[in-house]
C-alpha cells in the first residue's frame, strides 16, 4: 500500500460529526499527505500533473462552449462561428479548448515517453500502465469525435476516413460503417451522436480511468528516474526512507511547473491559436462539404505517426491492422520487455539506442503523416522527383524503426543479451 | 430464511445461476433497442431515392459529378483518344478485367466499365478510405506519375485510377472505383440508382 490512512478526528463539531459517518477528510489525507512518492523525481514527473490540470480545463471550457454550440449539421459551423464572434469572450473560452486539446496529447506523450524511458510500465506497474494505455485510447476517441464538431471540411473528410477505417473489418464492414454514421455518409445523424459522445460518454469514461490510474498508482507507488523501489528500504515510522510526503512537497512543486505551463499555454492561446494551422486546421474554416476533399486530408498533428503507419501500407485491411498494432504492442510492453533493470540510467547500450530511434522514429512517421515529407521533397530531390516513392521509402524505413524498437527489445530481453550497470541501493540526487 | 437454517449451497449454486442467465438475456434483450437507434433512420433512407441527371451538355472530355445519397458520381464524356489509352495500361492495374464483381453491376463488367463506351458513370469515391478523387483527364506527365494516362487521383493517400475508374498496381485502394446501378432514360438523360432493367423506382 502506498498511502497510510489514519482516522482523523476533526475538532470542529461539525467536520467531526461528518467524518464519523464519512471519513473523507482521512481518505483526502491519505492519498496526499499520507502518500510518499520517492524524493528524487525530475522535470519528465510533472506532465501527470499537467495532463490533470488539462482536463479540467477540457471539463470546464467544454461545459461552456456545449451551452453555444448547436450539434446539427445546419448549424454546428455557424454556432462555432457565434461563438467565436458574437459570445462575449466566446472566442477566449473556445481557443482554451482547442489549444488543451492539443497540449493534452503534448503532456500525455511525454509522459508515455517518461514511462518508456525509466521503466514505469514494469512490475508491479503493469496494470497500472495499461490503464493509461485506455486513458490514451479513450482521449484519442475523445479527440477526433471533437474535432468533428465544427463540421468544417476537416471535419467532415476526417470523419470520413476514420470512420471507413471500419470498414475494412470483414463481412460486416461495409453494415458497420452505416451504423457508425447513421447514414450513407457522414450527416447529421452522425455529428449529433459525435456530440452526445464527446461532452457524455467519453468524458465520464475519461474521469473513471484517470481515477482507477491514480487509485493504481496509490496502490504500488510512484516510480523515478532511478527505478529503485523506495518501499524497500524504511524509516523507523514505517515510511520510505527515500520518500516525501506528496502533500506538501510535491503540491508544490506541481503548482511551480504548473505555473510554468499555463504561461506556456496563454502565449498559444493568445498570440497563436492555430499554431500555424498545426492545432487548427486551415480546411476546417471552410464549411463541410461532401462533395469536394480538401486537397491535402490529414488528421490534427498528434494523430499523423498512426496516420502514416496506414498510409505506408500498400492494403486497406493490413493498413488498418499496422496501425491498431502501433498502438496494441504499447500495452504489452510489460511483458515484451523481460529486463530487470527498470530505469535507462542503468539499462544496456542497446535499450538507450532503441529508446532514441523509437522516439526519432515516431517523429518521423508524424512528419510523413502531416505532409511535411510530401512538401519538401520537391526542394530536396528536385521538382522532377518521384514524391510517393521517396516518401514511401521514407516512412517504411521508419515503420520498420517504429516496430522494430518492440522485435529489438523481444531478441534483447529474453536471451539475457542486455548489458546493464549496477543499480544504487538508494535514488540519486544532485545534492 | 430461518434463523437456524443450514444453506443448501448446490441449490443456491443453481439459484444464482439462473437468476445470471435469465438478467443476462434480460440484459442483452435491452440492450438492441439501444444498438438499433444507431441505423440510419427512417427519413436518411427515403433520402436515398434514384436521382435523374442530365447528361447533354456534358462535352467531350469533361467530368460532371451528381450527387447521390450524398455521393458523388462522376458522369465522364470520354473522347476516343481517352478510351483507346485503356488497353494500353492493363498491364499496371490490379483488377484490370472488372473481376470484382461487388464494384460493378453485371451489365458495367467489360473493357469500359460501361453500358455505352464513352459514357463512364462511377461513385467518386476512392475504394481506400472513401475521399472523392480528382479528375485529371489529360496524357500528360503529372507530378505523382510521370507516365500519366489520364484518370483519377485521390489526394489523401495517393491512390490512381485510370479513366474507367479501374485501380493502379502499388497504390492503397484495394478496388476499382464503384460502378452504381444506373440507365439510360433516353440519349440525354439517365437516372442514378437503379438498374436498366427495373422501373423508375
Amino acid at each position: 500500500m502506498g498511502t497510510t490512512f489514519v482516522r482523523l478526528h476533526p475538532r470542529n463539531k461539525v467536520l467531526g460529526w461528518i467524518e464519523d459517518r464519512l471519513p473523507w477528510l482521512s481518505f483526502l489525507s491519505a492519498h496526499t499527505s499520507g502518500y510518499y512518492a520517492p524524493k528524487n523525481f525530475n522535470l519528465w514527473y510533472y506532465f501527470g500533473s499537467f495532463a490533470l490540470v488539462v482536463l479540467v480545463n477540457q471539463i470546464v471550457t467544454g461545459i461552456f462552449l456545449t451551452m453555444f454550440y448547436k450539434p446539427n449539421a445546419a448549424e454546428a459551423f455557424a454556432s462555432v462561428e457565434y461563438i467565436m464572434r458574437d459570445v462575449d469572450w466566446g472566442w477566449l473560452v473556445r481557443y482554451m479548448h482547442s489549444t488543451g486539446a492539443s497540449l493534452f496529447f503534448v503532456v500525455v506523450y511525454l509522459h508515455m515517453f517518461r514511462g518508456l524511458m525509466y521503466g514505469s510500465y514494469k512490475k508491479p506497474r503493469e496494470l497500472l500502465w495499461i490503464i493509461g494505455m485506455l486513458i490514451f485510447l479513450a482521449l484519442m476517441a475523445e479527440a477526433f469525435m471533437g474535432y468533428v464538431l465544427p463540421w468544417g471540411n476537416m471535419s467532415f473528410w476526417g470523419a470520413k476516413v476514420i470512420i471507413s477505417l471500419f470498414g475494412a473489418v470483414p463481412v460486416i464492414g461495409d453494415t458497420l460503417v452505416t451504423w457508425i454514421m447513421g447514414d450513407y455518409l457522414p450527416a447529421d445523424a452522425t455529428l449529433n451522436r459525435f456530440f452526445a459522445l464527446h461532452v457524455v460518454a467519453l468524458p465520464l469514461v475519461l474521469i473513471l480511468l484517470v481515477v482507477l490510474h491514480i487509485g493504481a498508482l496509490h496502490e504500488v507507488g510512484s516510480n523515478n528516474p532511478d527505478g529503485i523501489e523506495i518501499k524497500d528500504k524504511k524509516k523507523p515510522d514505517g515510511t520510505p526512507l527515500d520518500g516525501i510526503a506528496f502533500h506538501p512537497y510535491y503540491t508544490v512543486k506541481d503548482l511551480f511547473g504548473t505555473g510554468f505551463f499555463l504561461l506556456l499555454a496563454a502565449f498559444i492561446i493568445f498570440y497563436a491559436p492555430t499554431f500555424g494551422g498545426w492545432f487548427l486546421e486551415h480546411d476546417n474554416f471552410i464549411p463541410a462539404n461532401n462533395l469536394a476533399t480538401p486537397e491535402h486530408i490529414k488528421p490534427v498533428w498528434y494523430f499523423t505517426p498512426f496516420y502514416a503507419m496506414l498510409r505506408m501500407i500498400p492494403a486497406k485491411l493490413p493498413g488498418v491492422i499496422v496501425m491498431f498494432l502501433g498502438i496494441v504492442l504499447l500495452f504489452f510492453m510489460p511483458w515484451l520487455d523481460r529486463g530487470i533493470v527498470k530505469s535507462v540510467r542503468y539499462r544496456g547500450l542497446g535499450y538507450k539506442i532503441a529508446l532514441g530511434l523509437f522516439a526519432i522514429s515516431f517523429v518521423m512517421l508524424g512528419a510523413v503523416g502531416a505532409g511535411v515529407t510530401a512538401e519538401k521533397i520537391p526542394e530536396w530531390f528536385g521538382a522532377g522527383a518521384d514524391v510517393t516513392t521517396i516518401e514511401n521509402a521514407f516512412g517504411r524505413f521508419w515503420l520498420i524503426v517504429y516496430f522494430g524498437f518492440f522485435a529489438f527489445l523481444v531478441f534483447y530481453t529474453w536471451w539475457g543479451k542486455e548489458k546493464t550497470r549496477p543499480v544504487p541501493d538508494r535514488v540519486t540526487t544532485h545534492a | 430464511m430461518a434463523n437456524d437454517a443450514v444453506v443448501d449451497k448446490g441449490r443456491r449454486r443453481f439459484l444464482t445461476a439462473t437468476t445470471a442467465v435469465v438478467g443476462g438475456a434480460g440484459v442483452v434483450a435491452a440492450v438492441i433497442p439501444f444498438i438499433k437507434t444507431w441505423e440510419p433512420s427512417a427519413a436518411a433512407k427515403s433520402a436515398g431515392a434514384p436521382v435523374e441527371a442530365d447528361i447533354s451538355k456534358i462535352e467531350p472530355g469533361q467530368k460532371v459529378t451528381f450527387a447521390w445519397r450524398g455521393l458523388p458520381v462522376f458522369v465522364v464524356n470520354r473522347t476516343k483518344p481517352q478510351l483507346d489509352t485503356l488497353a494500353t495500361v492493363d498491364s499496371l492495374l490490379k483488377d484490370p478485367k472488372s473481376e470484382n464483381t461487388d464494384q460493378q453491376p453485371d451489365y458495367a463488367k467489360n473493357e469500359y466499365r460501361s453500358i455505352k463506351p464513352e459514357w463512364l458513370v462511377v461513385t467518386g469515391i476512392c475504394t481506400h478510405l472513401g475521399c472523392v478523387p480528382d479528375f485529371f483527364p489529360d496524357l500528360k506527365p503529372e507530378p505523382f506519375d510521370p507516365n500519366w494516362k489520364g484518370g483519377f487521383y485521390c489526394p489523401c493517400h495517393k491512390s490512381r485510377y485510370d479513366m474507367s475508374g479501374r485501380v493502379y498496381d502499388g497504390v492503397p485502394a484495394p478496388a476499382n472505383l464503384q460502378v452504381p446501378p444506373y440507365k439510360f432514360l433516353d440519349e440525354k438523360r439517365i437516372m442514378i440508382g437503379v438498374n436498366p432493367t427495373e422501373g423508375a423506382a
